[in-house]
């Protein structure tokens, strides 16, 4: 079996967000980190390849050159080869245009048996990227995986599938797109090998006079290997599909936050007042 | 065709076991308030096998028309027949606005059918205004009037963001449960009733349903609660942590605790919040006799809104409360508790 | 001169960083409150290579280096200090002297097992009359050429990973040789193995500190091991004891700098939280001096390990001891960094800091251990000066 597991870096959010002057999201000034549901869908392959040997898993992501540290992460975890999909034209995408790039990219990567993507991106929390790349591919999409088996002979997996009060247990035929949650499973942590081996993987780059040589080396070869894809490697992607140019959401206003004024304290307020008080603060503030 | 064909606010009325979710009415509150500034119609699309019957409700909650899908292969949620039913009803009507609750089931029919009919699709909305974009005027760039603009958060909260759909149509968003208002029903409001069935499908994406099985109860992990009721020592003893249970329960909360509750024996260790106990950052924080030490703050300085109800009016809780009520929390909690019961059973 | 660490090490770093945060340090407290051996964290590093990092690759290990080796230690001994020293024992004070002096019947034998953590390794050296004293020695090993079998008695004190390891270094005199006219004893290496009959536990010591760590008492009465388990060759055996001890002194070291920078680590937040007088403690001139003056010891003493680290790195697994000094230093400065900058520390946190709940405490009784172990810091001072001093 072949499964790709597409990964993101994200700014983590424990770290605090900074925007640059249009408005967009400043992620060269925030710690990056791979997604946390991305890591579950990764740890989800990697535990299909531990029970059936010959399985590779290989990963991609689109971002910043500096999403190259993700793939080493993947790789040093288990990964085979990973693909760096990068490109001035591809960025500002929304899920739309983000998931028609990461599509049509797969295409080119040739046949697979299972995609995973985290279930949503913690910078984001749209859940949409997963189910529109299934939609793009043609293939069926089963979103908030809790557990995930295969069956290698009959091509098919059977997935619990969770819902708010309920879950289904489905199964699909391969080729498949499952969207992982973090409460999947516990991903496995890198050993010092796997980042030995992720370091020293060898890296070709589609612009590189020699890359349609090595890139057939990686591809022949057992071990790791990075990928690194530009716009030209993608043809069968539209221009108008892709991009800030290709997104139909566009961006009107993005903030900060509003922080949190002073508390208000109430001391003379009889019990009844008191509860009064909170209570009408909850309705108004949409908790309750 | 172009954008101006596209007409109405639609919503997406989500239904499981033939019970129409609360979601879908509080979409139709939402969708009635956009279609005031739009001039136009509110169309509820109600998707399912059997569930015609269901249609007269979702009139009575603001509906002006509910276009009906009904197939067998409905019967359960599965993402390949809902999604061509829902993008049929897309092409064939031609809404301006598609709202979906943000449910499991809407953030994973919403994507679905945004990537297959070819607009954007906005995630979790909190917030639906009808505005201009540019929202204010930018030389150079026509503005766009009557536009949906979605605002929603991101980065685990710590950013809003208003998102527009400016070029592509239907205007899409998944709105999140519990913040938009329903409307009180009227049981005079007819709804027009229309059948449609785009036909549905048998192919590839289609996914078998073995086994349905409705969940346990899960053990309580004070650290993914989104609503926590904590208790100190001046709780006074461990039964009366009773009337702090009694409102988590109510408001759909767990009981935490300080570390003098657990040092006393009160509360197992699981349930402390602090430096030497866990740190959270629920949606509300209930510090109920919690006096605030610096190493209970510390794990509970993050949370949302902080509501601290202590007798000691120089109790430090009190600098990092939203909201503070000086008072006995014994006679304020349980009065709390009927309060919340009350809004609850009005909003029902 | 580059100090700063390559892709590999920084990634490695940030790999045992948060395997130290998520599966180390809530522990730390619990085994040291109940004196337990951390098992389930010993099985978990296993499970990710901990146990065999700087192991070749044909030996079942990670193939990795010293250096990678001391930043796993120092990232554990940041949050545990007992979790820590299991870890040194096993690979500085097992695998180690199997992997330099050991034949390849012997490295075969063990090392894919030691690596993987199916074995946990310790060593034997100390007996109640004889520490950094090799001629103190009283474990005698005596060859039954009838049966091939090395006959071991006596008795071996203060051994960490005494009952939890499967795989033991010991030291034993094998007879007496005369050097430049002096009667001395003949000292030997041996490999024994948990299970071997006449090969028991005794006392479990109860410590100050590293309470989790098992030390315990090692006895043998008439334990019969293999010819073939004699390490490297008879009459070796102090030198042998020596080279494991500069390679252990590397990972105390790292233990020693591990505790220091966890303890800062937690007083720079601890003062920045922590009001007195309207403000909060950080503010004064005394606190940031201290914290200024602990910041500079514990990062000097962190080079002195890097360069004892990679000063072995230089050689690899060698039977020739070209780090002694190195690591003499690395530990002496380490050590008494550890102690000096836990003690401030609990100082810093006042009354919070004498309470078991805070981590200060245990880190400043752990710490005390690294001035002691594997070589006092007098005789680290002595390995240091008699460099200096020699010929």
């Amino acid at each position: 079996m072949r499964i790709i597991v597409c990964i993101k870096q994200v700014p983590d959010t424990a770290g605090g967000v900074k925007f640059k002057p249009d408005g967009t999201l400043d992620r060269a000034a925030m710690l990056a980190i791979m997604n946390p549901d991305d890591k579950a869908g990764l740890e989800a392959a990697l535990r299909i390849k531990d029970a059936y040997p010959g399985t590779t898993v290989d990963v991609i992501t689109m971002g910043l050159p500096k999403a190259d540290a993700v793939l080493r992460e993947a790789m040093a975890m288990g990964a085979d080869k990973s693909y760096l999909v990068t490109d001035r034209p591809l960025g500002g995408a929304d899920t739309w245009a983000t998931s028609s790039t990461i599509a049509a990219a797969i295409r080119e990567m040739g046949d697979y048996d299972i995609i995973f993507t985290g279930r949503q991106a913690i910078d984001g929390d749209t859940a949409q990227v997963g189910p529109q790349i299934a939609e793009h591919l043609g293939i069926p999409v089963i979103s908030y995986a809790q557990d995930v088996k295969v069956d290698p002979e009959k091509k098919t997996v059977t997935v619990q599938r969770q819902f708010d009060d309920r879950y289904h247990v489905l199964e699909a035929k391969m080729p498949v797109l499952i969207t992982a949650l973090s409460e999947l499973n516990e991903p496995r942590y890198m050993t010092p090998m796997g980042i030995w081996d992720a370091i020293d993987a060898p890296v070709t780059d589609s612009n590189d006079a020699d890359y349609a040589e090595k890139y057939k080396e990686i591809l022949a070869s057992d071990g790791k290997g990075v990928i690194i894809w530009h716009r030209k490697d993608i043809p069968t992607l539209k221009d108008e599909d892709m991009g800030l140019k290709g997104s139909p959401t566009k961006i009107a206003k993005a903030s900060d936050k509003v922080r949190k004024g002073a508390g208000t304290i109430y001391k003379d307020l009889d019990p009844d007042q008191g509860a009064a008080t909170i209570c009408q603060a909850l309705v108004e503030k949409h908790y309750i | 065709m172009s954008l101006e064909d596209y007409k109405g606010v639609f919503i997406y009325a989500q239904q499981v076991d033939n019970h129409i979710d609360n979601i879908a009415f509080e979409l139709l509150g939402e969708a009635t308030e956009l279609a005031k500034p739009l001039n136009t119609q509110v169309t509820a699309v109600l998707i399912g096998s059997g569930v015609k019957g269901l249609a007269e409700e979702l009139g009575w909650y603001g509906a002006d028309r509910v276009i009906v899908v009904d197939d067998p292969e409905l019967k359960e949620y599965r993402t390949e027949p809902y999604a061509q039913a829902l993008a049929g009803v897309i092409n064939e009507f031609k809404p301006e606005i598609m709202l979906v609750g943000a449910t499991a089931i809407g953030r994973d029919l919403g994507p679905t059918v945004s990537a297959r009919v070819h607009t954007g699709l906005t995630a979790d909305c909190t917030s639906l205004a009808i505005g201009d974009f540019p929202i204010e005027p930018k030389p150079g760039v026509e503005t766009l009037h009557n536009q949906l603009l979605m605002t929603r958060p991101a980065f685990g909260g710590n950013t809003i963001a208003t998102i527009a759909c400016p070029d592509n149509r239907p205007q899409m968003s998944t709105v999140r449960p519990g913040v938009m208002q329903k409307l009180a029903p009227d049981k005079s409001r007819k709804a027009e009733v229309i059948d449609y069935n785009p036909g549905i499908k048998e192919n590839n994406k289609f996914v078998e349903i073995k086994e349905v099985v409705k969940k346990v109860s899960e053990t309580v992990d004070i650290q993914k609660a989104k609503i926590l009721v904590s208790g100190g020592r001046g709780v006074g003893s461990p039964e009366n942590f009773k009337i702090l249970e009694d409102l988590a329960k109510v408001i759909g909360g767990e009981v935490s605790c300080s570390r003098a509750v657990v040092d006393s024996g009160w509360k197992p260790k699981d349930l402390q919040v602090g430096q030497t106990g866990k740190t959270v950052r629920p949606k509300i924080y209930f510090a109920i006799g919690i006096s605030g030490a610096i190493q209970h703050v510390a794990g509970m300085e993050e949370s949302d809104l902080i509501i601290a109800i202590n007798k000691d009016e120089s109790a430090p809780i009190f600098d990092v409360a939203d909201i503070g009520i000086v008072g006995d929390l014994n006679k304020v909690v349980p009065k709390l508790t009927e309060d919340i019961k009350a809004e609850l059973a009005k909003k029902a | 001169m580059d100090f700063t660490l390559d892709k590999k090490h920084e990634m490695a770093r940030s790999l045992f960083r948060d395997f130290a945060q998520n599966e180390v340090k809530p522990l730390a407290q619990e085994i040291d409150e109940e004196e337990r051996f951390p098992r389930e964290t010993i099985e978990k590093m296993a499970k990710n290579g901990f146990l065999g990092i700087t192991v070749p690759r044909e030996y079942g290990g990670q193939g990795c280096d010293e250096l990678t080796y001391v930043l796993c230690m120092e990232e554990i001994a940041k949050v545990c200090g007992t979790t820590a020293v299991a870890l040194s024992a096993h690979t500085s004070l097992c695998i180690d002297p199997i992997m330099s002096f050991g034949t390849e019947e012997q490295k075969q034998k063990y090392i894919p097992k030691l690596a993987s953590g199916e074995y946990l390794g310790a060593f034997g050296l100390t007996e109640p009359g004889a520490g950094t004293d090799a001629q103190g020695q009283q474990t005698k090993a005596v060859l039954d050429e009838n049966t091939h079998e090395w006959v071991l008695n006596g008795s071996k004190c203060f051994i960490t990973n005494g009952s939890e390891a499967d795989v033991y270094i010991i030291i034993a005199v094998t007879g007496t040789i005369e050097k430049r006219g002096r009667k001395m004893k003949e000292i030997s290496a041996f490999i024994v193995e948990k299970g071997t009959p006449g090969f028991t536990f005794g006392t479990k010591e109860h410590k100050m500190g590293i309470r989790g760590s098992a030390t315990y008492e090692l006895i043998f009465q008439d334990c019969r091991i293999p010819e073939g388990n004699l390490l490297g060759q008879k009459g070796k055996g102090f030198n042998i004891a020596m080279h494991t001890l500069d390679g252990g002194r590397i990972g105390i070291a790292t233990q020693a700098l591990g505790l220091a920078e966890g303890a800062l680590d937690l007083t720079v937040a601890y003062t920045k939280e922590r009001k007195q007088f309207g403000r909060s403690i950080s503010q004064f001139q005394n606190t940031q001096f201290k914290l200024a003056d602990m910041k500079a010891r514990t990062d000097a003493a962190q080079l002195l390990v890097y360069k004892a680290a990679m000063a072995k790195d230089a050689v690899g697994f060698t039977t020739q001891s070209t780090y002694s000094v190195e690591a003499a230093e690395a530990k002496l400065f380490a050590a008494e960094t550890a102690s000096a900058v836990t003690s401030e520390c609990v100082q810093l946190h006042g009354g919070y800091g004498y309470i078991r709940e805070y981590d200060v405490e245990r880190m400043m009784r752990d710490a005390k251990i690294t001035e002691i172990y594997e070589g006092t810091s007098e005789v680290m001072r002595m390995v240091i000066s008699g460099s200096m001093l020699r010929g």
